[in-house]
């Protein structure tokens, strides 16, 4: 079995897996870190998105050895102590979350796609979250919330 | 998925010679289409190359009025790149319309380029650019590259180190998506190049084509009316829930006058 | 201090902080010591009968615990699951019940079916072995689509079910209806589909189960809408367990939209293997499995017609529906297409005859059951579709048509034809704030601007009413229904003056945490931070009902009410013993208990240190401030309102762009606007995808489901959706003590309609079936073409 290490929401991890084993299998199973969620099998939800190396990724869709050696940020690593990511923040004032199901991956998304346009439209923040899948809010209040979000990061 | 043995060679050298030594193993490039394959337990490699470790294989450089992109690197790297923006603005955008965001940060040119899906966007700005794909023992002109659905000209043991596209005058690419799955319906890159006008087209066929008739049509003159009357054929085209035939070569017409328009 | 926090107010979900750090608990997060992992063998067919299952070579595998099949399941005398809801047809025969083995024993009914269930070490040695388990079929024919499966020569699904009838029921005045249709000016026709949906919560089903063997008694986590429900089911009805060994929890629930609600097979498989086995049993169903076997939604093939008289009075509706019900009947499947749709379509208008007759009939499909609206959003995609139809045809404005027929604001309560008696209502007063907001009067300007750039414009209404708040237990019963349909709440004092509310109700993303808090603290002045709502657990929750037909407040909220009003009864004897006053003299205004007359006064966090540390106390009064009540509602509530929305395609390529979307609802009372917005808002996603995006197709011949992954099954994206413009009318329901009335569904019955009529505007058409695909928008706007902006 290879060994996998990399450094997760700060902390160096070192696991002896299966070559099989999915980097959301290693977050969920491995590391009890379930907050990454997974919601497909065919790598579209975006309920399982973590950053790998500074870049959102759908870690559903890479083995754990792929981010050997990576830094991999979750939902668990974004808040400083008891102080919120500003996106986080920004969920719960704007209501952008219900069943909280698909809320990791879409917070994680949200920030790549910040970092990627400091400014962005609604236009543009609806067609970056193309990765992610929400039933409950129709959207309307995650897009009031990046673009609130987006003022604050 | 199955259970498999995994290699990460560091060098092109030793990824060869890997893959020689096991002609069954499959190569991990971006993983985009693989791991979902191997997901579902439609393929069972004893082996799996993860190219990843391999930076002969990454970057970005325009050399002798062509954008030459290495085999791993990311779709997101190219949308985002200021040289292809500048060289090729229609192959960032193409770039950057692929899949979503985090697919964008994991799939790899070679990747999509081995892969041939037919409803994938780097065929057409392949073919319709009239690349070159460098590969470990050769290289390839993109008119001989796609050999049909998910078939290409690569043998066994080959891999893609880069590929080449030569800056046209001017290019667009527009796609149709599909609404579920967001791949192409129908996407059709236009280029004026240097040695004529080129029309790739991608998701209709089971393997992305030339429109010959469009090439001459906007040879004679490089405008959307141009193509007006001008009907690509539903025979041989793909059908599906989707879309059918003859829909998918009615969107090939709109698709291709609306490109020539964004050629501006 | 409840001004910012009681009702009415939009206070900021106490559940959110555990949702947006990672830290939710969802039932796939749960792991037993000694946990084993369920992998089901499937059906790759529609209909087959199972001749041969060999588990000789799988059972050899490594890391397999136990492989059972339907033989094994049978010969332990474990029961099938059951439908809760009784449906007679018009010959007063009951409905065609057939059985429903938790595995199938000889026949298999449609792709999914589940054959047999490999028990392992881990998910990938289960997943491993499942793969050679060796099932021998006889490929039988199917039939998939409810019309062709009630035609003669169809292949049986049942043999116990000729003709694959569950049901042939009717509702309505038959001769009074054909009497006013004789009379009419004019008769508007359609046909058409509700298509199939596949409901797709994000968090996949899943359950762990584990038996104890020193006390005999079972824990099983699931993710369930109603865990009191599903503990019935699994005790009473298929397990012969009795109930006070069995704990179900349903812990953080990744939404439900119905699809989790129900008695499912295999939380049962494992709850029933956990015991075979004595170690605990995970199943966690994959993306690709929940499209095969999570209960489906809609897929209703209907003929309607409706009669007018000259001045667009109605004058009678009659319906044909063919309601396809699956493979086997799921737990309310037979409710759904019965008396939670053809009662609602009276709608909101003064229709004085209705005769609706509907066929259940079983396919080789996925079973069917309540989706997010359950039968209304069928109702109202008919009745506002015929609605429309009669408009264009007697060239009537299609909100004029609507409003002349609107039951008046004055004419409340108001019987309908058909079983409902409405209990208040302003339809009105949304139609015309629905006006307003879209600008009505400048749509030919927006339409003629659209027309130069090439595209098509149109508008389209939904005015809809609902009947929430499911609903008085007797009324219930009486139509059929297995259940009582009460909630229960308890509000409980602990003895520092924080307070936890337990309700039988369940959330899973509704923000009950928060809103049935809002309710506490506004009744009993208690800071919402002191206040924490459990829910979704049997043991903690003694008795409830569940989540369900936006029921939880008008129910469940109705409950805690009550039990705070037992709590200001009890607490006004305490602080008379405390003020030395008469109990009469004691006024009680949000958790202070003054003496009438005097500004002698204590709170409510004082009363209960007193309740617990009763060291001056009143000799006739327990210790203790906790208490529970059971509410049953006198009648279901109903919600109404219209929605109008916008569009513009694109002729070229069948694009529909939603332009405008304006949604005025009248929930009654409102809690927390913040929540009951963004119920509105995901209500209309769910129905734009209906209406634009989402179908469940089947191969006719195989009866393969075409549509079972996110590659295929069009899910609504950020960019397929606009912003919507959400208002609010209000009249609260005299028939709870809140006045509320519900706002879950909505969104998901008002939406199809309002776009399906904007979309046949634009392109000048009749009628086109959901979902308006591309393809399907493109042959039409082709047939037709562009009417000229003058016009």
């Amino acid at each position: 079995m290879p060994t996998v290490s990399m450094t997760v929401n700060g902390k160096t991890v070192s696991r002896d897996v299966e070559a099989r084993t999915l980097l959301v299998q290693f977050l969920r199973e491995h590391l009890n870190l379930t907050g990454t969620h997974v919601g497909c099998d065919t790598s579209q939800c975006g309920a399982c998105v973590v950053h790998v190396d500074g870049r959102s990724v759908k870690s559903c869709t890479m083995l754990a050895a792929q981010a050997n050696g990576a830094s991999v940020t979750t939902i668990e690593g974004l808040a400083q102590g008891d102080k919120l990511h500003p996106m986080q923040e920004a969920f719960r004032e704007h209501h952008a979350l219900q069943c909280g199901f698909c809320t990791p991956g879409m917070i994680m998304s949200a920030i790549d796609l910040v970092k990627r346009n400091p400014n962005p439209s609604e236009e543009t923040i609806r067609h970056e979250l193309e990765g992610n899948i929400c039933r409950c809010t129709g959207y309307h209040n995650i897009v009031k919330a990046v673009k609130a979000a987006a003022a604050n990061m | 998925m199955y259970a498999f043995n995994y290699h990460r060679p560091g060098s092109l050298a030793e990824a060869t010679k890997l893959i020689a030594a096991n002609t069954e193993a499959k190569l991990l490039a971006g993983g985009q289409t693989l791991i979902p394959t191997l997901k579902q337990r439609l393929a069972q490699p004893g082996d799996v190359i993860d190219l990843g470790g391999i930076a002969e294989l990454k970057g970005i450089k325009v050399e002798g009025g062509s954008v030459v992109i290495g085999a791993m690197t990311r779709h997101g790297e190219v949308a985002s790149s200021a040289e292809v923006k500048k060289a090729i603005p229609a192959l960032a955008a193409l770039a950057g319309g692929i899949g979503d965001p985090q697919v964008r940060n994991l799939g790899t040119i070679g990747g999509s380029i081995a892969n041939s899906d037919p409803a994938a966007d780097y065929p057409a700005a392949a073919l319709g650019l009239g690349a070159t794909i460098h590969t470990s023992k050769r290289q390839i002109p993109a008119d001989k590259f796609f050999t049909g659905m998910f078939e290409t000209a690569l043998e066994e043991g080959e891999i893609i180190v880069k590929v080449a596209f030569p800056a046209p005058k001017r290019a667009a690419y527009q796609k149709f998506e599909n609404p579920a799955s967001r791949y192409a319906i129908v996407g059709v890159l236009v280029a004026e190049t240097a040695n004529g006008v080129r029309v790739a087209v991608t998701g209709a066929a089971p393997s992305v084509f030339r429109w010959t008739e469009a090439e001459a049509a906007l040879g004679k003159s490089f405008a959307a009316g141009a193509l007006d009357g001008l009907k690509a054929k539903a025979d041989g085209l793909n059908a599906d829930i989707h879309a059918s035939a003859e829909y998918r070569a009615h969107l090939i017409g709109v698709m291709a006058r609306r490109a020539v328009a964004a050629c501006g | 201090m409840t001004a910012e926090s009681g009702i009415g107010a939009s206070v900021r979900r106490k559940e959110d902080r555990r949702f947006i750090t990672g830290n939710g608990r969802y039932t796939d997060d749960l792991n037993r010591p000694g946990q084993t992992y369920a992998f089901f063998v499937r059906s790759p067919h529609a209909h087959a009968r199972i001749k041969r299952v060999d588990t000789t070579k799988a059972s050899k595998m490594p890391g397999v615990v136990a492989i059972f099949t339907g033989k094994d399941v049978a010969d332990s005398k474990v029961g099938g699951l059951i439908c809760g809801w009784l449906i007679k047809s018009k010959d007063g025969s009951p409905h065609k019940a057939p059985p429903h083995p938790i595995i199938a024993l000889d026949t298999v009914r449609h792709v999914g079916d589940q054959v047999a269930v490999v028990i392992g070490e881990t998910l990938a040695q289960a997943r491993d072995a499942a793969e050679q388990v060796q099932v021998e079929y006889e490929v039988l024919p199917a039939v998939v689509d409810p019309k062709d499966a009630a035609a003669k020569g169809a292949p049986q699904v049942h043999a116990d079910a000729p003709g694959n009838l569950c049901y042939d029921w009717e509702l309505g005045d038959k001769a009074a209806t054909e009497a006013a249709f004789a009379k009419a000016h004019h008769v508007a026709k359609l046909d058409l589909v509700n298509n199939r949906l596949i409901p797709n919560a994000m968090e996949p089903r899943a359950a762990v189960a584990e038996y104890d063997f020193g006390t005999d008694s079972y824990t099983v986590w699931s993710t369930s809408q109603n865990p009191h429900v599903l503990k019935l089911l699994l005790c009473a009805f298929v397990l012969q367990v009795p109930e006070h060994k069995m704990r179900v929890i349903a812990p953080d629930v990744g939404g439900g939209f119905g699809s989790k609600i129900f008695n499912y097979p295999e939380e049962t498989v494992c709850t029933w293997a956990s015991r075979q086995i004595r170690r605990p049993v995970k199943w966690t169903a994959e993306r690709s499995e929940s499209f095969l076997t999570d209960a489906h939604g809609r897929d209703h093939v209907t003929h309607v017609e409706l009669a007018l008289d000259k001045a667009g009075k109605f004058l009678a509706m009659r319906v044909d529906t063919h309601a396809n019900l699956g493979a086997y009947l799921s737990t309310f499947a037979t409710s759904v297409p019965t008396y939670l749709y053809a009662p609602l379509l009276a709608g909101p208008y003064t229709t004085p005859q209705l005769y609706i007759e509907v066929k259940g009939v079983f396919t080789h499909t996925t079973p069917v059951d309540a989706y997010r609206g359950a039968g209304r959003p069928e109702a109202t995609y008919l009745l506002e579709r015929i609605v429309e139809t009669a408009a264009r045809e007697m060239k009537i404005d299609p909100a004029e048509l609507r409003r002349r027929n609107f039951i008046p604001p004055d004419a409340f309560p108001y019987q309908t034809p058909v079983i409902q008696q409405y209990d208040i209502g302003n339809y009105h007063a949304s139609l015309d704030k629905a006006l307003e907001m879209i600008d009505y009067k400048g749509f030919p300007a927006r339409r003629a601007q659209s027309e130069k750039k090439g595209k098509r414009r149109g508008i389209g209404f939904s005015s809809y009413i609902e009947a929430c708040g499911i609903a008085p237990s007797a009324a219930v019963g009486a139509l059929g229904g297995g259940v009582g349909l009460w909630e229960s709440g308890q509000v409980r004092f602990n003895p520092t003056g924080s307070v936890t509310i337990h309700t039988g109700s369940h959330s899973h993303g509704q923000g009950h945490e928060t809103t049935f808090a809002q309710i506490v603290a506004d009744k009993l002045g208690v800071p919402i931070e002191n206040i924490e709502v459990v829910h979704g657990d049997t043991d903690k929750t003694a008795f409830g009902m569940g989540t369900y037909g936006s029921r939880s407040l008008a129910v469940g909220g109705s409950a805690i009410v009550k039990a705070c009003d037992k709590i200001v009864a009890k607490a006004k004897k305490i602080a008379a013993h405390m003020l030395e006053a008469a109990v009469e003299d004691i006024e009680h205004e949000r958790g202070v208990f003054k003496v009438s007359g005097t500004d002698k006064s204590v709170n409510i966090a004082q009363i209960a240190f007193s309740a617990y540390v009763p060291h001056n106390y009143p000799a006739d009064v327990e210790p203790g401030l906790d208490e529970t009540a059971f509410y049953d509602p006198l009648n279901f509530s109903f919600p109404a309102g219209t929605h109008i929305c916008e569009v513009e395609v694109d002729p070229d390529t069948g694009i529909v762009d939603i332009a405008k979307w304006v949604a005025v609802d009248d929930f009654g009372t409102v809690i927390n606007p913040m929540v009951v917005e963004g119920q509105v808002h995901g209500g209309i996603a769910q129905g734009v995808g209906q209406a634009l995006l989402e179908t469940c197709v089947y191969d006719k011949q195989s009866g393969q489901l075409l549509t079972g992954s996110y590659m295929d099954y069009c899910m609504p994206r950020a960019d397929d959706l606009p912003s919507f413009e959400v208002g609010m009318t209000t009249t609260p329901s005299p028939l709870n003590p809140l006045g509320v009335k519900g706002c879950g569904e909505a969104g998901a019955i008002a939406a199809p309609p309002a776009l399906i009529n904007a979309v046949t505007d634009a392109l000048g058409i009749k009628h086109l079936d959901m979902p308006a695909s591309p393809e399907k928008v493109w042959r039409a706007a082709q047939a037709n073409r562009p009417r000229m902006a003058a016009e």
